[in-house]
């Protein structure tokens, strides 16, 4: 099947009375990685989420990798690789079991096995201790070795250099570069510009939920008068 | 994905919970501590006259079990709380209904282990004559339970996206649970008399009938309501 890549088309979402979105149309061929940027409340984690079908957006529609956003859900969750701020392992299992139990989540779909996995995010020394007791880095690694075990075809990282240093940042690259060389597309939610620079293609910014146009300078009074 | 490859997610749910319980402990020492002191209470607010304790045992046993196991719900959502696991694990590809089924085995382990030590307690404390009926006071007791537990870990996942969800589970949960108690707590008074009436087979047929369609509704029900 060709590769459609992303299409949303007018994605709003509120929570509660609070509009995180309001109306975002973004595009992007496969073979993309893009970094989105935005203040913290802009829309940017709950526009991954969206993609990722863990949150159903209130109003708009879109299409991943050609399966329908509200309909097909399941079908692109096939697809999707997260890293997420919270990285969602479970403390009381060991590295080892956490990337286990993923695996047989996926139905023993996993690409790279375990040990392979842990040893290129640099978790092998630790792969039979419990995670509660990791630093934030290291529990950072571990969730990254999820995405090693199955290169997903949309890879959505949300902040994904914070707590790792220099080593880990270039983990992260790399892959961002090997999904989006392998035709994939990458969105990756970001403060820090600097470090995703030279793997990412293009640069959205959000501002109160909506889409920046392109060539409107940074400033909180012009970004807010040109998404009005 | 295939029904083997499903079967084994159910039983990766029910592993990794069950193996994050006997890790920490935490929860089966509280229920467990919490209900023998139920049953303990119940007694002294009944008095020492052993014929209204055992005219009385089958629904305090009953009411303790459902009471002291809400604990056990609160805990199997947590721990997909905590650092984002549940964010995770709705994103594996596959039925939703997987996830539902492994916690409902684990729930089901958890609470007939806290049941095997309480129930020789209220043996003692209530002076309940076990006779020949033991088989089916057992089947009784895996069928109040499994209903009991279905509506739980249902109303529980229901409830784990609300701050208020300590309040808001027994809200939900109780007034469901009404017919499960009900026809538990007859059947098993009934065969701790004799069954004189024959009346226990006709409890049993009812309360199979709700563990039935309590089980049908939250499977199809779950993936609505686990979404945020």
């Amino acid at each position: 099947m060709a590769r459609e890549g992303l299409v949303l088309e007018g994605i709003a979402r509120r929570f509660g009375r609070k509009w995180a979105l309001r109306g975002t149309s973004v595009r992007a061929e496969a073979g993309t990685a893009i970094a989105l940027m935005g203040h913290n409340g802009s829309g940017k984690t709950t526009l991954l989420r969206i993609v990722a079908t863990t949150l159903r957006p209130t109003r708009g529609s879109g299409t991943v990798l050609g399966h329908d956003l509200l309909n097909e859900a399941a079908a692109i969750r096939e697809h999707v690789g997260v890293l997420y701020h919270a990285a969602g392992v479970y403390g009381d299992l060991t590295a080892r079991e956490n990337l286990e139990f993923s695996r047989k989540m996926w139905g023993g779909r996993a690409v790279v096995g375990v040990d392979a996995a842990l040893d290129r995010v640099g978790l092998s020394y630790a792969a039979g201790e419990r995670a509660a007791g990791f630093s934030s880095g290291m529990t950072r690694r571990l969730a990254l070795a999820r995405v090693v075990m199955r290169p997903p075809t949309i890879l959505l990282l949300d902040e994904p250099y914070a707590s790792f240093d220099a080593d880990g940042i270039e983990l992260v690259n790399e892959l961002v570069r090997e999904t989006a060389d392998g035709g994939g597309i990458v969105l990756i939610a970001t403060h820090d510009p600097e470090r995703s620079n030279g793997v990412v293609d293009r640069v959205i910014t959000l501002h109160e939920g909506r889409v920046v146009p392109e060539g409107v300078a940074a400033g909180p009074k012009l970004v807010a008068e040109a998404v009005r | 994905m295939s029904f083997r490859s499903e079967t084994n997610r159910v039983a990766a749910v029910a592993w990794k919970d069950l193996t994050t319980e006997r890790r920490s402990k935490a929860n089966f020492n509280a229920v467990l501590f919490l209900a023998a002191l139920m049953l303990l209470m119940f007694g002294f607010a009944l008095g020492p006259d052993a014929a209204s304790l055992r005219l009385a045992a089958a629904g305090i046993v009953w009411l303790t079990i459902m009471f002291s196991g809400n604990l056990a719900f609160h805990r199997s959502y947590q721990v997909e709380l905590e650092g984002g696991a549940l964010e995770t694990l709705l994103l594996y590809p596959g039925a939703r209904s997987s996830i539902f089924l492994g916690k409902l085995i684990a729930n089901l382990v958890f609470v007939l282990l806290v049941l095997m030590a309480l129930i020789p307690i209220a043996i003692v404390l209530y002076d309940i004559p076990v006779g020949p009926s033991i088989p089916l006071l057992f089947l009784v007791i895996f069928l109040g339970t499994f209903g009991f537990v279905t509506l739980g870990t249902f109303y529980a996942s229901m409830a784990s996206r609300s701050r208020a969800r300590e309040v808001l589970l027994p809200l939900l949960l109780f007034p469901m649970l009404i017919p499960v108690l009900l026809a538990s707590v007859e059947a098993t008074g009934a065969l701790l008399q004799g069954d004189p009436m024959g009346e226990a087979g006709r409890w049993i047929r009812l309360l199979v009938s709700f563990d039935v369609i309590f089980l049908g509704a939250s499977i199809l029900a779950f993936g609505a309501v686990i979404e945020e």
